[in-house]
């Protein structure tokens, strides 16, 4: 099968010892909206580094409009976990970091700033606004270039559920004005059937594809359509193998009594 | 999504409110020196303390006046702000080359970094026999000691300012392209500036510091010889004008820089940042 914008064919990609990646393989067609969905470690960020051209050590090929990735491409564009604005400059800057400190008076900074609600706010520094405001920002700093492919790192786990869902109607709205295809991490199922067209699951050690759902609702969504659950759950099932993974930890809970005990830190495991 | 404070008329209201606030805060700093100087001019007067000793507040103003009347002291502080001025210069300058590449490189890191460690661990005065015996006793060792104390503060600050730069900042950089000398100037310079201008205000007062060294043992003019001056004529009143004027010096030279700080930085998301 051939897509028009993006051929992904990654046949291993290891990190030292460890192969995080295993034949994956994936295409995306201009104006999709396209999920990956996993467990930590299953090796997401990474595909979406190797797309954006910030890793380049894997067995494979990778094609974006029958080019391989590079850094600096016009095509695509990256937003990240955090808004990773530049502290120093005003959000127009930001927006037109690509143009340097000339590029805010670039008509297309103010028509983006408008479009993500911060029109008033162009000379304002990032310390005074707050994360979903920055994270707006960085949409718009996403678009600023014009990509054909918007890559999206779990861009909206920072913030709270409010704004997660008023960011998410944002995110749909803008990039279809700009006919902008989207392709997006996130480990928060929910979000991943609302927004695409396909949920490409992953299972994790060595990452590789469990499977793929179609999400055929039509948009504009509305969030209470059961035709969503019914695809967040075929999700989950792909996620889960299967079965209803419940973490029953009441064994050993019961084993071991609770008790007044010092706390060793050491003892402590923090997953992020 | 919160809204972010714009300025309205309440928000006028409380700035005013502040303002007034800071007053009260500056003039409540005068108070201890001024409850002092009344102290002092008391317990001179009074006997307690002999005048030739410690020579009244009341005193050291008809000095300062005559000094300054004569155009000598003009002619000290010029001297002596000239030095500082071109050793410092001359100092930071080379300190931020120098730490740029330093920072910005590991194989430099590896070359120079111990060798300035090293060099920062001789004690300032240590130079001084050394750079009279090489450079004699003209303008050229006191610049050099001015110099050398200036560039360790802004050398150690700037090397760290670049490598604590957040790495995923300049992985932004990376996304647009940016490479060598457009990456260091739009994103490691701006980012280890803050650093810079903490390495810059300590490199000032250190300069200060070093000029009155320098100036103390082979100079003609200038405040670190008034100081000289004072105490070979057995002159205390001339001691304490030209420490006053020193004081005074380091204060407006630190001001300057601080002004320049906060008009560079004023996008530091600071626990301090005063409303503008």
């Amino acid at each position: 099968m051939s897509h028009n914008l993006l051929d992904l064919m990654v046949a291993a990609k290891d990190f030292e010892a460890l192969r995080v990646i295993k034949n994956v393989r994936f295409g995306i067609d201009s104006g999709e909206i396209v999920s990956l969905v996993g467990p930590s470690g299953c090796g997401k960020s990474t595909l979406l580094r190797i797309i954006a051209g910030l890793d380049t050590s894997y067995r494979g090929d990778v094609r974006i409009k029958d080019e391989p990735p590079h850094l600096h491409s016009r095509d695509v564009g990256l937003i990240f976990q955090e808004p990773r604005l530049l502290p120093w400059l005003t959000v127009a800057e930001n927006v037109a970091f690509e143009l340097g400190r000339k590029g805010r008076h670039d008509p297309y900074v103010t028509q983006l700033l408008a479009e993500v609600g911060l029109g008033d706010f162009a000379t304002a520094y990032p310390k005074q606004l707050s994360g979903g405001m920055a994270q707006r920002v960085a949409i718009a700093r996403g678009l600023f270039t014009q990509p054909s492919l918007l890559l999206l790192d779990e861009p909206f786990s920072a913030v709270d559920a409010f704004t997660r869902r008023r960011l998410q109607d944002l995110l749909l709205s803008v990039a279809g004005h700009h006919g902008t295809t989207l392709l997006l991490v996130t480990h928060d199922v929910n979000e991943a059937v609302y927004l695409s067209d396909r949920v490409i699951v992953l299972a994790d050690r060595p990452g590789r594809i469990s499977g793929q759902v179609i999400v055929d609702a039509r948009r504009p969504r509305d969030r209470r359509n059961p035709q969503l659950a019914k695809r967040e759950a075929e999700v989950l099932t792909l996620l889960n193998d299967g079965t209803n993974q419940f973490f029953d930890l009441s064994y050993h809970l019961a084993a071991a009594p609770p008790r007044w005990q010092a706390i060793r830190l050491s003892s402590l495991n923090f997953a992020i | 999504m919160s809204e972010v404070s714009v300025p309205a008329s309440g928000a006028i209201a409380a700035s005013s409110r502040l303002d007034r606030g800071g007053l009260i805060r500056r003039t409540e700093g005068l108070l201890v020196p001024a409850a002092l100087v009344i102290a002092w001019e008391a317990v001179v007067r009074g006997g307690w303390v002999s005048s030739h000793l410690l020579p009244p507040p009341s005193e050291l103003v008809t000095t300062l006046a005559d000094l300054a009347g004569n155009g000598t002291l003009l002619e000290h502080i010029g001297i002596s702000s000239l030095r500082v001025l071109i050793g410092f210069l001359i100092g930071a300058g080379l300190a931020v080359v120098v730490g740029a590449a330093v920072g910005l490189s590991r194989r430099t890191e590896a070359l120079l970094d111990p060798t300035f460690q090293a060099l920062r661990a001789i004690p300032s005065l240590a130079w001084v026999p050394l750079l009279l015996l090489w450079l004699g006793i003209d303008e050229a060792p006191k610049i050099t000691l001015i110099t050398i104390g200036a560039f360790f503060p802004v050398y150690l600050n700037f090397v760290a300012g670049i490598q604590k730069v957040d790495r995923k900042l300049v992985e932004v950089g990376g996304i647009y392209g940016l490479t060598g000398y457009r990456l260091i100037a739009r994103i490691f310079l701006p980012a280890a500036l803050p650093n810079l201008f903490t390495g810059l205000r300590t490199g000032l007062s250190l300069s200060w510091m070093f000029l009155v060294a320098a100036e103390l043992i082979a100079a003609s003019r200038g405040l670190g010889y008034l100081l000289t001056d004072g105490r070979e004529t057995g002159r205390a009143d001339l001691v304490l004008v030209a420490i006053v004027v020193l004081a005074l010096l380091g204060k407006i030279s630190d001001s300057l820089l601080r002004w320049l700080e906060d008009r560079l930085l004023g996008w530091r998301d600071a626990f301090d940042s005063r409303p503008s």
